[in-house]
Parts: structure tokens; sequence; C-alpha cells
């Protein structure tokens, strides 16, 4: 130390503040050329479902308590997705609600106790319009392409806006971590870590694949998927003869999953 | 100098405090990074095979960069295929790809990471292999 | 100037000793926080934010609320605010410096919060609110700062930092409208969705922060040797009157629209807070002492005699404030998620850890006062002009 004056030490300072300046810059300007290189290296699986607009039907008629267990016992399985008991921190994908609970403005003095306790399953509504996609500040659930409402749960940074702005009440919130709740992990899908949201996502790992959504899967015809947009396709030949209505439709979400009573 | 007790005594603080990633390291064995890429399943390969989706000396240097560009491309655009310099195909999961040969994490993934301090967050979702879980629990 | 805030009677530092405690107790309860997860609050799938966020909400307010001082003396050349627009626009600063500490710990991967910035999305409010709320903070601290400093100095501020004034008095509603927004756009959520949220929110900000800037005012003058002025103190009450007036009134068109329309998922909330529903009333105690609160602050702030005689005045201010901080800071948001989407009610209460953490920020803004406010009184102890190189005003 002793044989360097001030006055190299300021240059050797000034070199390195230099060098660290441009260092960034090359580093910057390298991985924008990389990224636009692979760009084309990317690529979608051949056999992979598409849609313009998934969508589903869920025929209440057909539901049974068998169905609606064997539903949400395979997507929550597959997808890691923790069992949590205490309501407070309950995660859940797909689920049994009442008809009363489900449609709460549908509710009738006059409606048979049959109907008021209908099983509904409730999931997601890969809403075409999703209130929950507006309000995320970090594009963290956003729609793809093909109308899902997609979680990137490695950018959510879990200030549950999503879950005040969605009506449906389809977000959960990793409160704790869920690890601990996960007895039988399926090794080909990802968990969640503490923080943040996760909801139901269409079962895109499984369309890709050319598989249809597990719930769909499991639920012996009772659940009818496909693209919304095509007119041949066998939801929307369901739709043009058949009643079917949809959650709270009146708050202009446009959710993607009819019901048929 | 005004106060020049204070100040020195502040500067030692200072100083002190800028040093501390090096004084903490003072009498710990340094151990080299040793990563390990002899797992059965890739030894089990005939020769000619034995190569990961890109070069080593790129997988080395990039594999980080790489793995963002994957989990972008596989989340947010959909695409789960990658194709890489030579035209080969390969379905991109870090679970599913990466580790279905890099069976060993402790020695392939942490044996750098922990030399150079890092903690990726990988893990707090991705499932690590389970002979690594069951090796670790043996030992 | 910052040295001034080194120099300070034992019970200055006896004070920033307790806050400090406060804030350590709530930065460890914090660290147990981050390891377990937003699990140790009383938050829930149901209610998803709580205490948190309604702290957030409720200073945003008590931050825009210093336009009330800076409006009237700027604009409108009020000189008997002039010795207390110093203390409007220091109290904005360890507001906003709380409001973003509420969001940060209500965060449940806090360590990504730079997403938002990375990741900037315009079609969410979060993305303005933090545009607006960090404007406002650097716009509070230029100019309370420079026209201080040129106070210290004993000459009238520069002429550049007018601009910035004009604009931080526009600025300070624009950060609670942009608040309100991030509850009224959100379908499904009858009680946040009405149009006049944004403007309750205001009238709201304005009858609680001039609460709180008389109580700090009679503080002041009592620890200090400076007078904020007891014209100053009458003023503030007199804006504080209306506003809580306009406020109650906000409150009553809602019930109105709620109950003459007779739409029943609008009725569900207040009904919850106010009586209860299905049997579930934990909000109800909560939504009674606001009402009686209200009824006190009304009957002080508006009744000339007891506004004037500063104890009333004290107790009428602190009615206003902590009122407007039941309202705001709790019923507000627990209300708005309460019932469910599926028409059931999943009640919250703020835990034990959750209420420390809440404490320990708190805590944090009186330490940043606290500092700001032994610096503006030291100088103002000693200043001569105003901000128009006038002679002060003795009070």
């Amino acid at each position: 130390m002793s044989n360097i004056n001030r006055r190299e030490f300021l240059k050797i300072l000034g070199i390195g503040t230099f060098m660290g300046i441009g260092g960034w810059s090359m580093f910057e300007v390298v991985g924008k050329g990389e990224i636009e290189a692979f760009a084309e290296k990317y690529k979608k699986v051949p056999g992979a479902l598409q849609a313009k607009r998934w969508a589903m039907v869920i025929d209440l008629k057909k539901l049974d308590q068998q169905i609606i267990n064997d539903c949400t016992e395979v997507c929550h399985r597959i997808h890691n997705v923790p069992k949590i008991l205490n309501p407070k921190e309950e995660i859940k994908w797909i689920w049994d609600e009442k008809f009363k609970n489900a449609f709460p403005e549908l509710k009738d003095d006059y409606m048979s106790s049959e109907i008021k306790n209908m099983h509904v399953l409730v999931l997601c509504n890969h809403c075409e319009n999703p209130p929950c996609v507006r309000v995320c500040p970090t594009k963290a659930t956003f729609k793809r392409k093909d109308g899902i409402v997609m979680m990137d749960m490695h950018r959510c940074i879990g200030c549950r806006f999503c879950m005040a702005g969605c009506p449906y009440g389809a977000r959960s919130f990793n409160w704790r971590d869920p690890k601990d709740y996960i007895k039988n992990e399926n090794p080909e899908f990802p968990l969640r870590m503490r923080g943040v949201v996760e909801k139901c996502t269409f079962c895109y790992e499984r369309l890709d694949r050319g598989l249809p959504p597990a719930c769909v899967e499991a639920s012996k015809g009772a659940i009818m998927y496909g693209d919304i947009t095509d007119p041949n396709s066998e939801i929307r030949k369901i739709l043009s003869s058949n009643f079917a209505i949809r959650r709270k439709a009146k708050l202009g979400t446009k959710p993607s999953v009819y019901y048929l009573l | 100098m005004y106060d020049g007790g204070k100040i020195i005594f502040g500067l030692i603080i200072f100083i002190a405090l800028v040093t501390l990633p090096f004084t903490l390291g003072i009498g710990k064995e340094y151990i080299k990074a040793n990563p390990k890429i002899d797992t059965p399943e890739i030894m089990k390969l005939p020769e000619a095979e034995r190569k990961c989706v890109e070069s080593k000396d790129f997988m080395r240097k990039e594999h980080m960069k790489m793995l963002i560009e994957w989990r972008d491309a596989v989340v947010r655009d959909g695409k789960t295929l990658y194709v890489n310099s030579q035209g080969k195909t390969f379905n991109m999961s870090l679970q599913n790809t990466c580790m279905q040969c890099h069976s060993n994490k402790s020695k392939f993934c942490d044996e750098c990471h922990n030399y150079v301090k890092v903690k990726p967050y990988c893990w707090d979702c991705h499932l690590e292999p389970k002979e690594n879980i069951k090796k670790e629990a043996g030992l | 100037m910052l040295e001034i805030a080194l120099k300070g009677s034992p019970r200055y530092w006896g004070w920033l000793f307790f806050l400090a405690t406060l804030i350590g107790a709530g930065v460890i309860t914090y660290l147990y926080q981050f390891q377990i997860g937003l699990g140790i609050t009383g938050m829930s799938r149901d209610v998803s934010w709580g205490l948190y966020i309604g702290q957030f909400t409720f200073l945003v307010g008590v931050a825009a609320s210093a336009v009330t001082i800076v409006l009237p003396y700027y604009l409108h050349n009020y000189k008997k605010y002039g010795r207390i627009a110093i203390i409007g626009e220091f109290l904005a600063i360890p507001a906003i410096l709380m409001c973003m500490l509420f969001i940060f710990v209500d965060l449940g991967q806090p360590m990504r919060v730079l997403n938002v910035l990375l990741h900037p999305t315009p079609n969410s409010v979060m993305f303005y609110d933090m545009i607006v709320l960090s404007g406002y903070l650097i716009l509070n601290l230029l100019c309370g700062w420079v026209i201080l400093m040129s106070e210290k100095k004993g000459a009238p501020p520069p002429k550049w930092i007018k601009p910035f004034l004009y604009i931080a008095i526009c600025w300070a509603p624009s950060i609670h409208i942009v608040t309100a927004f991030l509850y009224q756009g959100l379908p499904g959520r009858d009680y946040w969705m009405t149009a006049i949220m944004a403007a309750k929110f205001l009238s709201s900000a304005f009858a609680s922060g001039p609460s709180l800037l008389i109580i700090l005012c009679m503080l002041i003058r009592k620890f200090t040797n400076f007078d904020p002025g007891k014209e100053a103190i009458q003023s503030l009450a007199k804006t504080a009157a209306y506003f809580l007036l306009v406020t109650i009134a906000f409150y009553l068109f809602e019930v109105f629209t709620a109950f003459y329309s007779g739409i029943t998922s609008h009725q569900y909330s207040i009904i919850y807070l106010f009586s209860g529903l299905e049997g579930y009333s934990k909000l109800v105690p909560v939504m009674s002492i606001c009402v009686l609160l209200a009824a006190i602050g009304v009957l002080i702030l508006v009744t000339p005699p007891l506004r004037k005689w500063e104890v009333t005045l004290a107790i009428g201010a602190a009615s206003t404030f902590l009122c407007m901080w039941l309202e705001k800071g709790i019923t507000l948001v627990v209300g708005g998620f309460i019932p469910n989407a599926f028409d059931r009610v999943f009640e919250y209460w703020p835990t034990l850890p959750e209420t420390i953490i809440t404490i320990g920020v708190w805590s944090f803004g009186f330490f940043v006062l606290t500092i700001l406010y032994k610096i503006a009184s030291s100088v103002k102890e000693k200043a001569i002009f105003d901000k128009y190189g006038e002679k002060q005003i003795k009070a």
C-alpha cells in the first residue's frame, strides 16, 4: 500500500468504475442478443390441443358425490394442491358447493331444497374479461392466447389484489409453506411456495400433451370442454340446444364455465 | 481536526463492517467446488450420447439465464419444446428433463451454489429427484 | 439541518427510545411472519386483506390531508397557516413511509416487490398508486426541506420551489383518489363498488388529517417553544368539522342507496357491520364505537364554544381521528369481504403478531415524525420570515 500515492489510487479507482459500467452494459447487450437468437428455438408440442378460447360446460344433472370427489381428488393430487383442513387457509382449485352458494343471486324462498342444495363443481371461470388479470400489478396472472387465465408463480408478489378482484372466490393464497400438507407428491408437477396465489389452470400442462383437463376425464361425461369460438365444437352444440347459466354473469367478466341445469 | 476521536472510531466501525465478508471467512476450511455429473442415469448412456442440451461450456456459463428463458417460454408463452443448436428437441422442464439425468442435486447443483453462496429458489417449489433425498437420509 | 435532531432533552431521547423499542418488537415479529408466512395474521382465504391494508388506506388519507393547510396558505395566502405549513408537509412524509411499509408487510413474497417496477402494468391501479405515492413523498420532502432551510437562514424561500408547491397541492388528492380506485373498481365487492368512494375517502381524510394536526400542534406547543398559533388550530378545527359532516353525509348516501333501492347484495356489508349477519357480529362493537365517536366529534367540532375551548377541542379532534381510523382502517376493508363470494360469512379479527407489526410500523412513523418536527420546531423557534419575506405573525 505504501508505494501507491493518492493520484495512482484514484486512477485505479476510476478505471475500476469505468470497467464496472462497461462490463455491465456488455452484459446487457449480450443478454438481449441471445434472447432473440433463442426465440425461434421455442416451440409448441406438435400434438398439443389448441383453441382460440377454451371453455367448459358442467352438466349438474350428471354430477353425483362420487364424480365430484373423483374430480377434486384427481385435480388436487396431480397439481400437488395441499390438503389444509383449516378453512382460514384452505387451498382449492376445484370443489363442491351447494347451488344456493354457487349462485346466490338465483336463490329463492320457494326453491325446492333439492335444488338449493344441489351439488355444483366450482373452479376458476377463466373469464374472457378477467378482473384478476386487470388488477395484478406484475402480470403474474395473465390471459393466454387460448383464453386460459394463467398464474406465473415465479412472479407473484403475494399482494392478493387478484383475490379481492375475483368475484368467484376462485383464488387461494399460500398462507404458509404448503409442503407439509402434501402427502404424495406428483413428481411431474411443481409445488408452490408460501406467499403466492394459486388457482385452477385449465390443465394447460395436460392440453400441451394432447390430454383433456383432468376433471373432464374423471367426470364420466358430466364435464365437457372445447373451443367456444369453434361453432362445430361439442360444447357449442350443447350450448345451442340447452339452457346454460354462468356464475354472476351480470358482472361482465364473461366466464368460460357454463352450467347445465 | 474536530472530533478526531469520534471520526476515527466511526471509520474503524465502517471498515470492520465493509470487510466482514472476508474476516468472517478467516480460519474456515477452503473447499473447492467439485460438481459431479456421473449419475447412474448419465453413465447408463453410451458415451457418444452423454451430452446435455447444449455444450458443457455454454451450460456452465449460461444455465441460469437459460432456465429463466425456459421458464418464461413454458409458463408465459405456452411453448414447451426447446430446439438446441444441433437441432435436437427437448421438453423444457427442470423437474422432468434436467433432473432426470442430473439426479444428484446435492453434488450437481448445490456444490457450486454453496461455493458461491447463491441460493436459487427453484427448490422451494420444484421437486428434487427422489434418490437424492434417500441418499441424504441414509448418510 | 439534520444535526438539530441530534440535540435534545432527555424527554426527547426517552420518547425516541420508547418508539425504537416498539419498532424493534415490530421488526422481530415481522421476521417471524417472514419465516412462517402471512398465516400468522387473522387474514383468510375469504378476508384476504386486513389490518395492514386498512392502515395503508387510512394513512394515504393522512398524507393527503397536508393539502388542507398547504392549499389555503399557498393558493389563498391564508397567513395564519404560515407557521404550520411545514407541520402539514412534514406529517405527509412519515404517513407515506408508513403506507409503503404497510404494503410491504402485507406482501406474501416481499423479496419480489421490485417486480412491480420490472414488469410495469399500467392496467393495474396498484401501478399508479406506486407512482403517486412515491411522487408525493419526494414533493413533500423537497418543499418542506427547502422552505425550512431558507427559514433557517433567515431568508425568503427560493422562487424555483413555487411550481413544486403547486404540483404538490394538485398531487395530494390524486394519491387518495387512486387509493379509492383500488377498491371501487372491483366487481363483486358491493360495499366498495360505489362511485362516491373516492369522494368519501377525500372527505374522511380531510377530517382525520386536520384532527391529527390539531393534536400535534397542541403537543408541539406544550413541548417546544414554538407556537403554531391559536387561530391556526381553530381554522383546522373548522376544516375538520365540515369534512366530518360531509363524510357522515356520504356514508348516509350509501345507506340510502343500498336500502331504498332494496338491492340486498348492497345491504349485506352494512348490515354485517352495524348489527351482524347470520349471527356473526365481531365488528359490531367496532362500528358502534365508531358511531359514538362520530357523534362526539360532531357535537364538539360543530358547537362554537366547545370548539373554541381547547380542552374539548382536543377530545373532539381525537374522537374524529379515531372514528375515521376505525371506519377506514378496519371496517371498510373487512366489511367489503363479508359476505364472501359464496354468500357465507367468514369473520376476521387481527392476531397478536399482526397487531405488534402494525404498532411497529406506526411507531416507525412517529419516530420519523418526531425527528422532523424536532427539526421544524427548532428552526421555527428562531425563524423571522415567512415565505413572503414578511415578519412572522405572532400568535
